[in-house]
Parts: structure tokens; sequence; C-alpha cells
């Protein structure tokens, strides 16, 4: 006796025929509506982020396992030396060592954007007839939301183990508000290299060198004076430092106008100069 | 510039480097048709297409869609073209629907509109029951279909499909076939590129055929056959010591050179379907009835559409005799 082969719902899709009738019916008597605006073309692709996220969960490893070890790490291994104390370090470290991680899990979005490129969706990107910078928008509104979430891990792990920020919530939300602002206008750096180099591990590799010196140099583990002057001369004038130190005094209750002006005037640069590259090449790719 | 022509380039020119991808491409596709660009992996085929979807700027030469220039006016192009790439142009990460939902927002539909419309085009797809899986899990014909539906969204009235059927089976190349015919239907042009003959013999009303960058003929597809021959006759003789009187057979009846195969049974003769009122089938049934009456047996018979490689060599014969 012959049994017919079982057929899975797979097949029943893949047999399914398309239907010319009811197709023709779709293309004609169609408006076409009016083209988005720059925001909504923006947030749309933001949402194509966010549903990236529920389907590929895994990609948040990077935001919640990898800041949590970074504070451990760092709290532990130099608290007793540096401060005396984990306890009282972590007063100093954490506001610091949130800039550096959240600064450096930006570079994975030049790796999203080179992916995406060597992908056939990005065609579909560019033939629309949308603002061009809506994609790139799109994915770093998508990144502040994994930078949200890498920040409130490490202050919750913070908390936990003995942060006690001065500034209360405010205070806490303000740092966190200042180092999204910024987090979202370096990642133009990382779109650039993104679209430049051929390759994802080309991308990792550049970016791996520009951020080390960049977040390492700086403020965040221990006070510049304690450095020789030529190194003190860098360190006091990076990006990371003024953000670190704004970020630092937020949480503790104080106004650091200095600070928050240089880390905000870094990120217009930012975007006025890496923006403009990256879509650049975004229309001459 | 004529307002009749959906797309219109002169000395159209891309090179990568050394390598002049295109080089002086002119031309003329009418509004309303499916056009054809056949030829090899290289030819240049879709770097044409990337420079009339706005994806590449030209080098020289300009290029222009429904009269707009596809550098200066960009735009306005975009807004009246679709592109169905070699690469499924689709985000195998999401879902079918998610995927059309997408961009029906983008092209700025309100969200029930953007769902009513991909709901409605995954049901006229035959994809209803695979619209809640990332396509990642799609076949390759489910992802044609997909990226077709996305690029119909809105009716463009440009359609770029970029080699749409290369690597489906036939069952799938049938319904994209019947997919890209529904759409011409209903006014909207397309261009079609493709290395398979039969493809753009099914499909296409005016063919160009480019290699190495330029086109080396451009017609009807009357036009085009009428260049070639008809097509070919494949012979499997069960003796191979009658071989050389079945060649004198062949020769004689179809007045063409007959080329003898390595196999030493097979040979192969060009229908030239020139001098004769009769057409291609009539006249290998001739020389079947000719080689009967001569005692030859014939152990495999086959008539042929000419080939790629017998329209490359035909074009390019004519062109080395018109030099």
């Amino acid at each position: 006796m012959s049994t017919a082969p079982a057929r899975t719902e797979r097949d029943d899709v893949e047999l399914a025929t398309p239907d010319a009738r009811t197709l023709a019916s779709l293309l004609v008597g169609q408006e076409r509506p009016r083209r988005p605006s720059a925001l909504s073309a923006s947030l749309t692709f933001g949402w194509r982020a966010m549903l990236k996220i529920k389907h590929v969960p895994e990609q948040l490893f990077d935001v919640t396992v990898f800041p949590i070890m970074m504070v451990l790490m760092f709290t532990y291994l130099f608290g007793g030396a540096l401060a005396g104390s984990t306890e009282g370090y972590i007063q100093f470290l954490l506001p610091g060592i949130l800039v550096m991680s959240v600064v450096m899990i930006t570079m994975y979005t030049g790796v999203a954007v080179n992916t995406d490129i060597a992908k056939g969706v990005f065609d579909r990107f560019r033939t629309l007839p949308v603002w061009r910078p809506a994609p790139m928008v799109g994915y770093l509104l998508g990144d502040v939301v994994r930078y949200l979430l890498a920040s409130a891990v490490m202050l919750v792990v913070g908390v936990v183990i003995g942060y006690r920020p001065e500034g209360g919530v405010l205070g806490v939300l303000a740092g966190v508000a200042l180092l999204l602002v910024f987090s979202f206008a370096f990642s133009w750096i990382w779109t650039m290299f993104g679209l430049m180099l051929r390759t994802e591990k080309s991308v990792m590799g550049v970016s791996m060198m520009v951020i080390f010196p960049l977040t390492f140099l700086s403020n965040v583990f221990v006070d510049p004076r304690t450095m020789p002057g030529w190194l003190q001369a860098f360190v006091n004038n990076s990006p990371v430092t003024h953000l670190a130190a704004a970020v630092r005094e937020l949480m503790a209750g104080h106004w650091p106008a200095t600070d928050i002006a240089w880390s905000l005037g870094w990120s217009a640069l930012f975007v006025v100069v890496f923006g403009a590259v990256t879509m650049r090449l975004y229309n001459r790719k | 510039m004529s307002a009749e022509l959906a797309i219109e380039t002169a000395g159209l020119v891309k090179a990568f480097g050394e390598n002049r991808a295109v080089d002086g491409v002119d031309l003329a596709v009418p509004t309303g048709t499916v056009y054809g660009v056949l030829g090899p992996n290289g030819a240049g085929k879709t770097t044409v297409v990337r420079m009339l979807a706005t994806l590449l700027r030209p080098d020289a030469g300009r290029a222009r869609v429904f009269g707009h220039d596809v550098v200066k006016d960009a735009d306005t192009v975009r807004s009246r073209v679709s592109l169905t790439g070699q690469y499924a142009s689709v985000d195998e990460d999401l879902t079918g629907t998610e995927n059309l939902v997408l961009l029906a927002r983008l092209l700025g539909h309100s969200k029930p509109a953007a769902r009513n419309r991909s709901a409605q085009l995954l049901e006229a797809f035959g994809l209803s029951g695979a619209a809640g899986r990332q396509v990642k899990n799609y076949s390759g014909g489910m992802r044609r279909r997909i990226d077709i539906a996305a690029s119909i969204l809105n009716t463009p009235d440009l359609l770029f499909l970029d080699e749409p059927t290369t690597g489906l089976d036939p069952r799938s190349r049938n319904q994209v076939w019947d997919i890209v015919r529904a759409v011409v239907a209903q006014g909207t042009t397309v261009m079609l590129t493709t290395q398979y003959l039969d493809e753009a013999d099914h499909l296409a009303s005016r063919i160009a055929v480019i290699d190495h960058g330029k086109v080396i003929a451009e017609g009807t597809k009357g036009e085009l056959k009428a260049s070639v021959g008809a097509g070919s006759v494949h012979l499997r003789l069960r003796d191979p010591a009658q071989r050389p009187e079945a060649e004198r057979v062949l020769a004689l009846a179809l007045d063409a050179t007959v080329q003898l195969d390595h196999d030493p049974v097979a040979l192969t003769a060009r229908v030239s379907g020139h001098g004769t009122e009769k057409g291609a089938a009539e006249q290998a049934a001739g020389v079947l009835a000719e080689l009967a009456r001569r005692g030859i047996h014939v152990d495999n018979f086959a008539l042929g559409q000419p080939s790629l490689d017998e329209v490359f060599l035909a074009l390019t014969d004519k062109k080395g005799v018109a030099a």
C-alpha cells in the first residue's frame, strides 16, 4: 500500500500559486501616498532595528553580559589598589566605566551597516524615495535603545555592589541622557567605516584601533594628574574624558557646565563631519 | 526627448578600475512593454540596471527614466521605479509581513493601510501561509515572490527585474513569469535581465543583447531570431558507420554546416529557416524522413531553440562580416 508523502506546512506554501487575477486587481487604481516625513522614515527604520532585536535576541549579549563583566572586573581588579576599597572606587569608577562600555558598544553599528550592505536589502532602501539619511538615522535610533539597556544593566549592577549616586534619580537620568546623545553622534564614525570598508572583519579591526586608545586614554580609571605630561595633554582634551567627567559630576548631583558643553560640542562636530562623510559614501556607493 | 520612452540612454559608461563594465550603451525602451536585456554573466546587465535604478552613478553618457535624468533628478526617478535585485532585496531576519509593512510605511502608507496592502499582496502571491515566518526560512521561489511583492507595494511605472529566475526550479520560474505578465498587463513597463534566451523569448517584446558592456544586437524577438536561425537539429545514430552519410543528408536538406560531435554517433546542424517557406519543424521532419528512406537508424532526435552560445556566435559572426 502506498502512502502519500507527508506534506509539511512549508510545502503547502511553496506549492501555493500566485493568483494573477487578484494580483491584477491590486495593481490598478492605486493612489500613491505622500512620501513620509524625515522623522517618520527614520522612526520606521528604527522600528526595523527593534524587529531585528526581537528576532535575534542574542545580539543583546554585548549590551548585557559585556557591561556587567566590565563593572565587576575593573571594580574588583583596581578597587583595592587605587582607592583603598572597592566601595570607595566604585563611586568614582561606575560613571566612567558606563561611558567607556557604551562608547565601546557603539562600534557594533559599523559592523551592522557593513553586513547589511552585503545583502540586497540595502539596494531596496537606496531606491526608495525617502529622506536619504533615514536608514542610517534608523540604525542609530535602534542602537540608542541598546545603549539605554546597557546603561540600565550597569547601573543596577553598580547599585547592587555599592554605588550610591548623590545626584539621585534625576542626576543619573541626566547623565545617561548626555551619554546617549554623545553615543548617537559618535556612531556616525562607525556608519562611515561600515560604508567605507569592504569586509566585516576590517570594520572590526579599524574600530578596535580607534576605540581602545580613545576609551582607555581617558580619566575613566584614574585621575589624569597621575599621568606624564604628554599623556595628560591628550587625555585632558579627549572627548571621552569630557564626557566621563560630565556624567560623573551629573550623577554626583553637580552641574558641570564646561564638560557638558564640551561633550555636546564634540557631539555636534561628529554629526557634522562624519554624518556628512557617511551620507556622501551612502549616495556614491 | 520622446515622452513614450520609459528608458532612454545615450553613451552610458561605467568602469570599475580597468574594467569597463558598461561601455557606451544606447537604449530606447518603450513604455508598457517587457524589455529583455540578454547576456552572459559579467556582460554588464546588472550594472546597466543599477545605474538606471539610481544605485550607481554613470561615469559618462546620460540616462533618463520617463524623461527624468537618473543623476540630477534621482528622487523623481526613485518615486516611479522599483528594483528586484539579483540577491533578495528584503530583510532576511524579518518575517514576510514585517518586510512588506516596513516598506509600505517607508512609501508613506499609514499603519492600517500598510498592514492591509501587505496582507493583500501576500495573499495574491500565495504567501499567506508563510507571512509570519522569517524570510531566511523561505525557499528560493518564495523569496523571489516576496521580493517582487515588495517591488509592487506601490504599483511602479517601471519595474527592474534583475535575473528574476536564476537558480529557480521550473515551477517557481513559471510562477515568476506569470507574475511578470500580470504586472505588465496592468501597464507597468518591465526591464528584465536574463541569461536565458527562452526567458527573454517568453516574456520580452524587444530584446537587447549585451556582451562586454556593449549592445551587440537589439530588436524585436522576430528580428533577433531571424539573424540567428530558427534552431538546431541534434541527432544520435545507432551506427557510427552511417554518420558520414547522415552528414551529407543533413547538409543537403538544411543547406547548413554540420557539426560532428566528439561522440561518434552524434551530429548537430543549424536550421536556417532561410530560402524556404517551411518552418524549422517542417524542415527537420523532412530530414528525418530522408534518413529513414536511406535506412539510417536514428536513436534520438531533438530540435532545439538556438542556445545563447549560438546567438552570440551568430551575432559576432555577423559583426565580423559587416566590419
